[in-house]
């Protein structure tokens, strides 16, 4: 494939060619080197360029097929000083350094443009350019010529809160690491000491040197969980980073205090290699978290589009939804999203409502019906006129449902949590009878007995058992990060392992949510020549002919009537009033009509179809003993039809968005845990009452946001992939904590007895840490049988 | 015990050293992009 692809030589089994740019077979059977006139634009711009070395750096991987720009970016760009403009784009298929190479190259032959710089990790593209903003859009149109989807950057940088904090543990895990190895150093120095080789005056120095280097680096690095404790206290509760800042400050007081009176044993060490571990956990949890939320935003931005807005003078402009003011007037395109809600004021047509309401079948409308955001036309191109924008739309009214049935989830408490409530408390009453018992009834002076106390704290501050959930959480989230599966809330797995219940959404769950052929009255014959003509238009109807037949070569002079069909000479693909058919027989579904001379038309129908691995995804939930319901907005027909294919025994149809929040109200008071899985944004509300909620890639933004874990691909699958590991992942995580825990009882009467010399604590501190970490990583080990993506 | 006058203050020197270089590298940005820096250092201008 690749050498066919770098050197345009035929490849070895002559049958099939591969465009020199996107490595795509070519359709037709002339011996073009390109399969669409982009790709080979896109080639000739970079040749032009002299980078042709990029076919050649690409390695494996190929480059993409351009796509028309249908974005406008001019308002997205922001003046950057003496006649400078800036730019933050998310490029789709910034994929390997040579696309890296490439757009940077490129884009500074540019004499325009005075930076331009690719992250290869955030896809993120930062322009910087002398001129207007209204350049914009031509720099960014050079690089979809390339085959580069791009996207702005904004709807991405609003996790810039969580990049700041992500850089602020990995500063304070930096100083706590460069503190615990120096005070380390000079410990094992002071504990080899202990035989006597090592003076007095010595030893005190070197606390007092462990004193200089531990204490700033505990102010400095130990401030997210200081801070994270106080807002605990002031909220009137208690976490894990109570017991944690009350140990490290006491082992930093009483060993200054142990300094200071030259005496034998100081717990700087622990102290600092206590946050060192910590902060190592929460750092990658943190970062584990970050990366999931960034690619769901990513996909979102790629999805967000401009809206065509016919002005007065009956000239067309793109502009950004988000600055659409009620009375615009929008062209709404075969295709194309309606981009706000609106009514329609010319053209009647068909419009896909999946997202909306979950109905399958293309709602018909014609001057004065209402539309909403987020609705697909399927036929002729209409006007909208803007009724509603912001606050007012239908989507601000989802929001609002999401956010009232949130508030009712956000009193789950997470496990670790949970133990900490209990824990610290036990902790604290411990360390202080310690304290009383060795002053009051063994005689010792305070400070003594204050010493031990705090080596009662040290070994009981939960370093195993503060690691115990994250870890585990960081390694379940990155084995499903890797099938595709992205965790964007941090206590999703804890809630996703104790579900019993199931309530699935069909269409966009259950079904693909797009239409795919399902009838054909004609041969394969003319099935193949209906894709060769549809390969040509970018309709859903068409594009899922094309997917019906992959292989079919595409006709060349084909004409697009838009709205109407595909015209090659005499034969005709479209609408039946396009083919000329005149009686024919209504089933509700989409169809397209292939009309010959010389033939019978041909009629193929199309529908949502469920998707391939649905019956087995239900059948595995089935057989994990949970009960599998389906709740749809969609006809009872129809529910009851997929249902049945499903092998789903309980079904409810034409709930409404707010029903649907009822029944899950209902399924939680008869006490069960519901995991809701939805796509549409008449399922937001639901998915946010929910105990616990999965929602696919393809859903609707609002949705998105309201669910727990995003899943990519066709498969239905890796919703039956998410519930196991996480319950392994609880599992472990209860191991975890019974480990921590036992670890902590058997060291506790050893520290009450002042038994435990800092020497000790470092190392059962550090063991069990291990063993926690080790026990965690077992997760990773089993790998995912199959990859979703 | 002389040594640990030298030793001790050269040691943490160097640990110094090696945290400041870190922080500067982390504000200066390199942390940024593993990926594509360890993609980038491949093919540095040699346009054909």
């Amino acid at each position: 494939m690749t050498d066919a692809a770098l050197f345009a030589l035929p490849a070895p089994v002559p049958a099939v060619q591969v465009c020199v740019h996107c490595g795509e077979s070519i359709r037709g059977a002339d011996d073009s080197l390109f399969c669409c006139a982009g790709c080979a634009s896109a080639h000739a711009i970079i040749g032009a360029a002299g980078l042709g070395s990029f076919y050649r750096r690409l390695e494996e991987k190929h480059a993409h097929r351009p796509v028309p720009l249908d974005t406008e970016f001019a308002s997205y760009a922001r003046p950057a000083g003496t006649g400078e403009t800036e730019l933050d784009l998310l490029v789709e298929g910034l994929d390997c350094p040579a696309c890296v190479w490439l757009l940077e190259s490129l884009l500074a032959r540019n004499p325009a443009i005075t930076r331009a710089r690719a992250h290869l990790s955030t896809r993120r593209l930062s322009l910087r350019w002398r001129g207007p903003a209204s350049d914009a859009d031509g720099h960014v149109g050079l690089v979809a010529a390339l085959g580069f989807r791009p996207a702005p950057y904004d709807v991405v940088a609003v996790a810039a809160d969580d990049d700041r904090e992500a850089r602020e543990l990995l500063r304070s895990l930096a100083v706590a690491g460069f503190a615990a190895a120096n005070v380390m150093l000079l410990s094992v120095a002071v504990w080899s000491g202990h035989d006597g080789s090592m003076g007095d005056a010595t030893r005190t120095l070197f606390h007092w040197l462990s004193a200089a280097i531990a204490l700033p680096a505990v102010a400095y690095a130990g401030r997210p969980f200081f801070r994270s404790a106080v807002a605990a206290l002031r909220a009137g509760r208690t976490n894990m980073d109570v017991p944690i800042s009350i140990g490290v400050t006491l082992a930093c007081v009483v060993s200054l205090h142990e300094a200071r009176v030259g005496e034998q044993h100081a717990y700087f060490d622990s102290a600092i290699t206590l946050l060192f571990f910590l902060l190592i956990g929460r750092y990658l949890d943190r970062r584990a978290r970050g990366r999931a939320r960034h690619a769901v935003r990513a996909l979102l931005a790629l999805t967000s589009r401009s809206a065509t807005v016919v002005m007065a003078d009956g000239t067309v402009a793109s502009r950004r939804v988000d600055r659409l003011v009620p009375g615009d007037s929008l062209l709404v395109q075969a295709g194309e999203r309606v981009g706000a809600d609106g009514v329609v004021s010319h053209g009647r047509s068909a419009l896909d409502a999946a997202l909306i309401s979950g109905e399958s079948v293309p709602v018909s409308v014609e001057p004065g019906a209402k539309v909403f955001a987020g609705m697909v036309n399927l036929g002729v191109p209409i006007r909208v006129r803007v009724t509603a924008t912001g606050e007012r739309t239908l989507l601000s009214e989802i929001v609002r449902l999401v956010e009232a049935a949130e508030r009712g989830r956000s009193r789950f408490v997470a496990i670790a949590d949970r133990v900490a409530r209990a824990y610290a408390p036990v902790v604290h009453v411990t360390a202080l009878l310690t304290f009383l018992g060795w002053m009051l009834l063994g005689g010792l002076a305070w400070d003594r007995a204050l010493l031990i106390a705090t080596a009662v704290l040290i070994i009981t501050c939960p370093c195993a058992l503060a690691l115990a959930v994250p870890v585990v959480q960081v390694v379940a989230s990155t084995r499903l990060l890797r099938s595709g599966v992205l965790l964007l809330s941090p206590t999703v797995l804890e809630r996703m392992a104790s579900v019993d219940h199931v309530v699935l959404d069909k269409t966009g769950t259950l079904t693909l949510g797009r239409p795919e052929l399902v009838d054909s009255s004609g041969d394969g014959q003319a099935l193949r020549i209906a894709a060769s003509l549809a390969a040509h238009s970018r309709h859903p109807l068409a594009q899922a002919l094309v997917r019906a037949v992959p292989d079919a070569a595409a006709l060349e002079g084909v004409i697009e009537h838009p709205g109407q069909g595909l015209r090659h000479g005499d034969v005709r693909l479209g609408s039946a009033r396009f083919c000329g058919i005149a009686n024919r027989e209504d089933d509700g579904r989409p169809e397209l009509w292939l009309a010959r001379p010389g033939a019978a038309p041909v009629r193929f129908a199309f529908a949502d179809r469920l998707r391939p691995d649905a019956a087995e995804a239900v059948a595995a939930l089935q057989r994990e003993g949970l009960a599998v319901e389906l709740l749809s907005g969609d006809r009872p027909a129809a529910v009851a039809r997929a249902a049945a294919e499903a092998g789903v025994m309980q079904w409810r149809a034409e709930t409404s968005p707010a029903g649907k929040a009822e029944r899950l109200a209902a399924l939680a008071a008869q006490g069960r845990r519901v995991l809701m899985v939805g796509d549409g944004l008449n399922d937001a509300p639901a998915l946010a009452a929910a105990h616990a909620s999965i929602s696919p890639a393809t859903a609707a933004e609002a949705t998105q946001n309201a669910a727990d874990v995003v899943f990519q691909g066709d498969a239905l699958l890796a919703v039956v992939e998410i519930l196991r590991v996480a319950r392994r992942a609880d599992r472990l995580v209860r191991q975890n904590l019974v480990l921590a825990l036992l670890y902590n009882f058997s060291a506790v009467p050893l520290a009450i007895l002042g038994a435990v010399t800092p020497l000790i604590a470092a190392v059962a501190m550090s063991s069990s840490s291990l063993l926690v970490i080790g026990n965690a990583l077992r997760l990773a080990a089993r790998a995912p049988r199959r990859e979703v993506r | 015990m002389d040594s640990l006058l030298i030793l001790v203050p050269a040691a943490l020197t160097l640990g110094l050293l090696a945290l400041a270089a870190f922080l500067w590298a982390l504000r200066n940005g390199q942390y940024d992009d593993p990926d594509g820096a360890a993609g980038r250092i491949l093919f540095d201008d040699d346009d054909e």
